[in-house]
């Protein structure tokens, strides 16, 4: 574990008046898989966007793979860090099929041997060759999440941002996606930087993780404590137990703790 | 026969294709069959098909010349030797109507080659880029969207000089500004997708993002505003026909003949009818072809 891959801090990001992320400082060490967790407008997948660049109005400091992401243009970004995006239904073009979605990637960065690239990534996220030609509509969710991050490998980049990637999917799917994640990251010495609400997503795969809450990181922490439930924060204690599903004994807890807090 | 049939049908159904140009063969095809399932469609096509190979035909088919005049047998009603009757100058308007369906599918094809092409892209790069190149844009669309579209044709027509080509022009440089509308409010929802967010961080620049991943998008709501804009094309030819602006005589174009049967309408109606006929037919075939094309190219109805 040399420097960190990802370095972040102090990012602020205004829309307008609302500001969606408020002086979030963290880092991610290199082969490293972080988690950033939080309710729905908590700020998690603006940060992610950002580092994918594809929010651009930002302010405060932030580097990917030791490259100043102010200095970045896209397509050099590009190759460091790729986004997969939440929705597979909504993140592959439905007029084109695997191979043109692939085959672009691969003529904008003028990757060379672009037929042998394909068919490696393919066979890399577990889809076959009668893949290769199908659209979008030809696939499960599954599947096109699968060319999603097809799309994100091919390029060979060293961090891989994963914006909610299985909460589109059913759970079955889930599991082999996060599977295939899990494998990648193992193979490629990836580093995983997941934006997700689903805590046990994240004690299944991460090492680390931030909690954001209302645009702030409230804590930060590792999964074993997570897994033993010892957060040192009271906000973080109600996510813990609002995902182990409804009981009345719960919901009347964080009821208390909402009040307090 | 059948052998040879199922293969390709296998060929064209199989879900694994093999190849990119298979790939899109597949797409054609099941466009196709989508298309071929919807009645009004299919005889929307009809229409369209059977008008095309009448223009292709025209001298087998017409019986007379349609220049050439008879003033002894001026405005005879329909007969065996004239099906659909004479007009003015004793020329069969049957003929007339035949020879005429080609400077109608000319009008048609060229306006829409320039209106198309000029609305989609004004439309998508004013969608996507926003910002002043937006604004600049929908303010020059809105500059020719101010003046009513004939007086403006009528203008371009006289400052260019009355023909039919510069009619055709006139109309295609008046008839963008819907459509680039039209294409700038589809840019605006498809450019906040997920897909378009892909593309720009797998690091596509604009320019094959608008090209490669808006316009096929933009595409099949186009295609429809432009067949239900035929008709209005044809009408605003035949107006400018009418004032001497566009077809010139003895020219037989369907707007020139209604504009000539108008003096006779109500003595000698087939005169302005028929064209008039002629003109509803191919609107109908062009809206209902229209409508059905779009249900076929929409991605979103894929089953």
């Amino acid at each position: 574990m040399t420097g960190p891959v990802i370095s972040v801090r102090d990012l602020t990001v205004r829309f307008g008046a609302s500001v969606a992320v408020d002086s979030a400082t963290f880092s991610v060490g290199k082969g490293e898989s972080f988690g950033l967790v939080g309710e729905s407008g908590s700020g998690k997948t603006t940060v992610l966007r950002v580092l994918a660049g594809l929010i651009r109005d930002w302010t405060g400091a932030a580097s990917v793979a030791g490259h100043d992401l102010k200095r970045q243009r896209p397509r050099s970004l590009a190759r460091m860090a790729q986004l997969v995006f939440q929705d597979p239904y909504a993140s592959l073009h439905p007029l084109h099929t695997v191979d043109r979605v692939l085959g672009e990637v691969a003529a904008i960065h003028r990757l060379d041997n672009p037929n042998e690239r394909i068919e490696a990534v393919l066979l890399a996220v577990g889809l076959g060759p009668e893949f290769r030609f199908r659209f979008p509509h030809q696939l499960s969710g599954g599947q096109r999440q699968r060319v999603a991050v097809a799309r994100a490998l091919i390029l060979e980049p060293t961090i891989l941002l994963l914006d909610e990637p299985t909460s589109a999917l059913d759970v079955s799917v889930q599991a082999e996606i996060l599977n295939l994640l899990r494998r990648l990251r193992a193979e490629r010495g990836l580093t995983l930087l997941l934006v997700t609400h689903n805590l046990a997503v994240v004690a299944n795969l991460c090492e680390r993780l931030a909690v954001m809450r209302r645009g702030r990181i409230v804590e930060t922490m590792d999964a074993e404590r997570l897994r033993r439930a010892e957060p040192e924060q009271a906000y973080t204690r109600q996510l813990i137990l609002a995902s182990r599903g409804y009981d009345r004994a719960n919901a009347a807890e964080i009821a208390f703790e909402t009040e307090v807090g | 026969m059948s052998g040879a049939a199922s293969t390709l049908r296998d060929y064209l159904t199989t879900p694994t294709p093999r190849s990119r140009r298979h790939a899109a063969l597949q797409r054609a095809w099941l466009a196709w069959r989508r298309l071929r399932n919807n009645p009004t469609a299919m005889a929307g096509l009809g229409i369209i098909v059977l008008i095309v190979l009448v223009a292709a035909f025209a001298p087998w088919i017409a019986t007379h010349s349609p220049f050439e005049q008879n003033l002894n047998n001026r405005l005879a009603p329909p007969s065996a030797a004239h099906w659909l009757g004479t007009d003015e100058f004793g020329r069969d308007v049957y003929s007339r109507l035949v020879y005429g369906s080609r400077v109608a599918l000319r009008i048609i094809g060229l306006v829409t080659v320039i209106t198309g092409p000029i609305g989609l892209l004004i439309g998508a790069i004013a969608g996507y880029a926003g910002g002043w190149v937006d604004a600049a844009l929908m303010r020059i669309t809105d500059i020719f969207l101010a003046f009513p579209r004939l007086i403006l044709a009528l203008a371009l027509t006289s400052a260019l000089g009355p023909n039919i080509d510069n009619a055709i022009l006139a109309i295609g440089i008046t008839g963008w500004p819907p459509l680039a509308r039209l294409a700038r409010a589809e840019t605006l929802t498809i450019r906040a997708s997920d897909f378009i967010a892909a593309a720009r961080v797998i690091g596509a620049s604009a320019t094959r993002i608008v090209v490669g991943h808006v316009m096929p998008l933009c595409m099949p709501s186009l295609i429809v505003r432009l067949t239900l804009d035929m008709a209005g094309v044809i009408l605003i030819a035949a107006g400018l026909g009418f004032l001497g602006l566009g077809a010139q005589p003895p020219q037989p174009e369907w707007g020139a003949m209604i504009a000539a049967g108008r003096k006779f309408v109500f003595d000698q109606w087939w005169i302005a009818a028929i064209p008039g006929i002629a003109i509803c037919v191919l609107s109908l075939g062009f809206n209902l072809f229209g409508d059905g094309l779009r249900d076929a190219l929409d991605p979103k109805t894929h089953s």
